[in-house]
């Protein structure tokens, strides 16, 4: 009997498990698709989202993608944000939640795109000063997600959207951004997530970019 | 039996208590009752949760019951947590602390001007220091910009508060360096030595600095080497000086680098075109050379070398004053090595180590001749240094710290005129102990002092240091400094005579500064007392005086126009002192009563264009004339100085390198410069001391492979 009982026990604690799991897909599911909607990209409604990721991650500590989410949407309010004076202090936040995100999955593609966009964030603060520090960082973190995988649209977006707003003196070139963000495209159509709430941003961004690029 | 059907009936109607939904709403407001929005508000270990509104309030359901916790968590402020039981609605009211970042926690800041590319609230950044038109990458020339500084170009180091070039010390990580600048010829101040681009922090100080530095009356200038470079990089560069080239490779572990560079500068060629005012005999030539090498021994420890070696030499040649109708012939050549190597490590338990060595060594061999009428003079002279440095730094608590740290140098000096020697040897030891207090984060004191010991002197100095900060808001902070400070007399006296003391000067400073990431704005009056300077006349003694007072101020924006950064800075000097052949306390003659200068740079992204303009002004200054009564001693004055500096630089790719073409000009309008007058012995005859060129073009083409520095360049210029 009592053997019986040990028996069950890992059936119930899986059972307890995964009643989690509705709730944690129904939860990210609804938060996932507001960044599928164009008018969740203000510096103040991806903070709001971003709240909620945190909620999630403050609830479901071995998950990856709450943590990546509020680094996404933090990182993404800081690169919207008009107050400079705000940017470093979400960086922080965003480097934060993305470093508990690598600890939960490492080496992984997605997160080494999130790290590009912070130090491309912290630049903002002041380009003279930082360039040199920040903008070798921030294409490091490209090459190594190529590296991964070099089938996530997502690099050769943040690429073709570097080569596009560097000045042509500094390396820019848009005709290179056009070619880059074309790939990009091609990728995103040929690119399946892993599921439904795996990152699958930046195809609108990318074709919005195409389309400035002179198409 | 009862009891069991009492569980099983639990268990039932245990979903439907879950399901059963509270409401859970508030307000969230900062420590000063004003509502705070975006705040994340969530029963902890739950999804349940809501962000506040703009007028602060929150509200939202949750399926959990009885004792829960509330976090309230946002970014700036300290998160905050609550425990509430829920059998029905909840109502809170939650007050958020500000958390205390490197925004809102004061640091000291009386006396000194930061530049660091670490903190993005500084008043400049490492780049600014030599951005400035005219200062030809010469960090002296930049920081003469800033408020505090004099125009003393005729004469090097630099001039601070009153106090003269040998009053200002330098320091590289720590470390004391000796002869920073290239010799130089009379009225010729000499470069400094060092690239500016080794540094990533730099720290000038006018007066009321830490308890660290010593052996400084008037300023110290803290310098911070980089440490690895983001990657491998090459590069090459030619102008109208010469040319140059350098190598940095970052090791393929990424934790180590070294570098080289090496530069040839030869004048004559630019000379023969542009004739300077006196006439060139020997060069100026210069070859320089420069090697770093950096290992990150752990994730914490981190060991790093730099050195350089120069040689130069020069010669030139102008009228006598002396003996009319013939020619003064002057010829310096230089020898000069500085090495550094610091080791830095965490110790645990909050312990920090610093540690480092230096050896430096500098020769000079003058000769002085006036051709065909006196027997040459030969002067040779040589100094060594070799320095040991530890400093312990344990924190306190958040913010607090104790340092503790002790010194010791050993120097010989030796000279030879002609073949009278004069040479002297001194160990000089030292030890500090200060400590930054925090009475509260927007409330810092810092105590401590210095003790030290030289034995060419024999004696022994303490010198107490103390200064508070006060932060009124996030942007505006007040700040006073006290300290006494304690320096040996120049070698020149010290070959001599060795029963002198230590000069000593007592700085009194307060301060007002608002800084915000677009704007500076800076105000500071102090007040500095000298005492035991060294007098000449009637016999070497250490019983000079002085003092100088003034107040000096700082403006900088950088947003009101759109790619355009600014600052001006002005200082009002009132010095005097009895010291050297000074009969009496008077103004020397080598401080401005009124300084200042306007820095502008401006950026035009469609051509790729810096544009840099510097003016600066100082009032004229007074010289000696020995043909006037002693009660007129140094009443007469020369005229106003001005100057403006201008340079372009365009940005663009030649192959696959990174380009820069420069060109700049100093003292565009040609401005009459007089630092002052030279007399002949016999009061008969006088020259304005003039600059030898009174006017310089600079065109130049610098070169970069791999990492991009042309930002480097341009500032440069």
């Amino acid at each position: 009997m009592k053997h019986f009982l040990l028996l069950l026990l890992p059936v119930f604690a899986a059972v307890v498990t995964k009643a989690q799991s509705p709730q944690y897909q129904d939860a990210m599911t609804k938060q996932v698709g507001l960044l599928d909607v164009p008018a969740s990209y203000t510096p103040q409604s991806m903070l709001d989202i971003s709240n909620t990721f945190e909620r999630i991650a403050a609830a479901e500590k071995n998950q990856w993608l709450p943590y990546y989410y509020a680094a996404y949407t933090q990182v993404m309010s800081a690169l919207m944000t008009q107050d400079k004076d705000k940017i470093d202090g979400l960086a922080d936040k965003a480097e934060a939640n993305i470093n508990k995100a690598d600890s939960l999955k490492q080496n992984d593609d997605e997160i080494a795109c999130i790290r590009s966009l912070i130090a491309t964030s912290r630049i903002m603060v002041d380009p003279q000063s930082r360039g040199q520090q920040y903008g070798p960082e921030s294409g490091m973190q490209i090459q190594k997600a190529k590296q991964i995988n070099p089938e996530n649209p997502r690099v050769y977006l943040l690429e073709g959207q570097a080569l596009f707003y560097t000045p042509e003196q500094f390396g820019g070139d848009k005709a290179k951004a056009k070619e880059v963000l074309q790939v990009a495209l091609q990728k995103y159509a040929a690119f399946k997530p892993a599921s439904s709430i795996a990152p699958h941003w930046g195809e609108p961004h990318a074709k919005d970019l195409l389309q400035q690029a002179g198409k | 039996m009862w009891k069991h059907s009492f569980n099983l009936l639990l268990c039932i109607c245990l979903p439907a208590l879950v399901l059963a939904q509270q409401k859970i709403s508030g307000k969230v407001t900062d420590a000063k009752k004003r509502p705070l929005p975006g705040v994340n508000v969530y029963i902890k270990g739950s999804y349940d949760g809501a962000t506040a509104g703009a007028d602060g309030t929150f509200s939202f359901t949750t399926t959990t019951t009885g004792p829960q916790v509330l976090v309230a968590s946002l970014m700036s402020f300290q998160t905050q947590e609550q425990a509430i039981n829920i059998t029905g609605p909840v109502q809170v009211t939650l007050m958020l602390k500000a958390a205390m970042n490197e925004l809102k926690v004061v640091t000291i800041s009386a006396g000194s001007i930061e530049a660091s590319s670490d903190k993005n609230n500084t008043v400049l950044k490492p780049l600014d220091i030599v951005t400035t038109a005219g200062a030809t990458a010469d960090i002296v020339n930049a920081l003469k910009t800033l408020p505090g500084t004099q125009q003393t170009n005729d004469r090097e180091g630099l001039f601070v508060r009153g106090g003269t070039g040998y009053e200002t010390q330098i320091f590289i990580d720590g470390l004391m360096v000796r002869n920073p600048f290239f010799t130089s010829l009379p009225d010729m101040p000499g470069r400094g030595r060092f690239s500016p681009f080794l540094f990533k922090g730099t720290t000038f100080s006018s007066g009321g600095y830490s308890a660290q530095y010593g052996q400084g009356l008037s300023s110290a200038l803290v310098l911070e080497s980089e440490d690895l470079p983001a990657r491998s990089s090459y590069s090459l560069g030619a102008s109208v000086l010469g040319v140059s080239g350098g190598l940095d490779e970052l090791s393929k572990d990424k934790k180590g680098s070294f570098g080289i560079e090496a530069d040839y500068t030869n004048l004559a060629p630019y000379f023969s075109i542009a004739k300077p005012k006196q006439e060139p005999t020997v060069g100026p030539e210069i070859i320089g050379t420069s090697l770093n090498f950096r290992r990150r021994t752990s994730s914490t420890g981190i060991l790093k070398f730099y050195g350089y070696g120069n040689w130069s030499r020069m010669g030139f040649k102008k009228n006598s004053i002396e003996y009319p109708g013939y020619q003064e012939q002057t010829d310096v050549r230089n020898q000069n090595v500085y090495t550094n190597l610091t080791y830095k490590e965490s110790l645990g338990s909050g312990w920090r180590m610093n540690a480092g060595f230096s050896y430096s060594s500098n020769i000079d061999k003058i000769k002085l001749d006036t051709i065909q009428k006196s027997p040459v003079t030969n002067v040779h002279a040589r100094s060594d240094l070799s320095q040991l440095r530890l400093m312990l730094t344990k924190s306190l608590g958040a913010f607090s710290q104790l340092r503790l740290g002790g010194e010791y140098q050993y120097a010989v000096e030796r000279s030879e005129f002609n073949s009278y020697r004069a040479n002297y040897v001194d160990n000089y030891s030292a030890g500090f102990a200060e400590s930054d207090i925090y009475f509260t984060p927007r409330f810092v004191g810092r105590f401590g002092g210095r003790l030290e010991y030289s034995t060419v002197l024999a004696k022994v100095n303490l010198a107490p240091r103390a200064s508070l900060a006060y932060k009124l808001d996030d942007y505006s902070q007040f700040s006073l400094a006290y300290g006494d400070y304690y320096q040996k007399p120049e070698p020149q006296y010290l070959r001599f005579k060795q029963d002198l003391s230590y000069m000593k000067a007592t700085h009194y400073i307060a301060s007002f500064q608002r800084l915000s990431s677009n704007y500076t704005f800076r105000v500071e009056a102090f007040y500095k007392k000298y005492k035991d300077l060294v007098k000449t006349v009637p016999d070497t003694l250490t019983n000079g005086t002085g003092y100088a007072k003034g107040i000096e101020l700082f403006w900088r924006d950088r947003k009101t126009i759109k790619n355009l950064d600014y600052w001006i800075s002005y200082s009002f000097l009132d010095t005097k002192r009895n010291y050297l052949f000074y009969p009496y306390e008077v103004q020397p003659d080598f401080a401005a009563k009124h300084t200042a200068s306007l820095v502008m740079k401006k950026y035009f992204p469609k051509i790729t264009t810096n544009i840099g303009v510097t003016y600066s002004y100082a009032s004229g200054r007074p010289y000696y004339n020995p043909n006037l009564p002693e009660s007129k001693f140094m009443s007469e004055k020369t005229i106003d100085f001005n100057t403006l500096g201008l340079s372009a630089s365009y940005l663009t790719t030649v192959g696959k390198a990174f380009t820069v073409f420069v060109i700049s000009v100093t003292n565009v309008f040609d401005f009459k410069q007089v630092y002052g007058y030279r007399y002949s012995t016999d009061g008969l005859r006088r020259e304005e001391i003039v600059p030898n060129a009174p006017r310089f073009l600079f065109v130049g083409m610098f070169m970069n492979f791999g990492i991009d520095r042309r930002q480097d360049v341009i500032n440069n210029l």
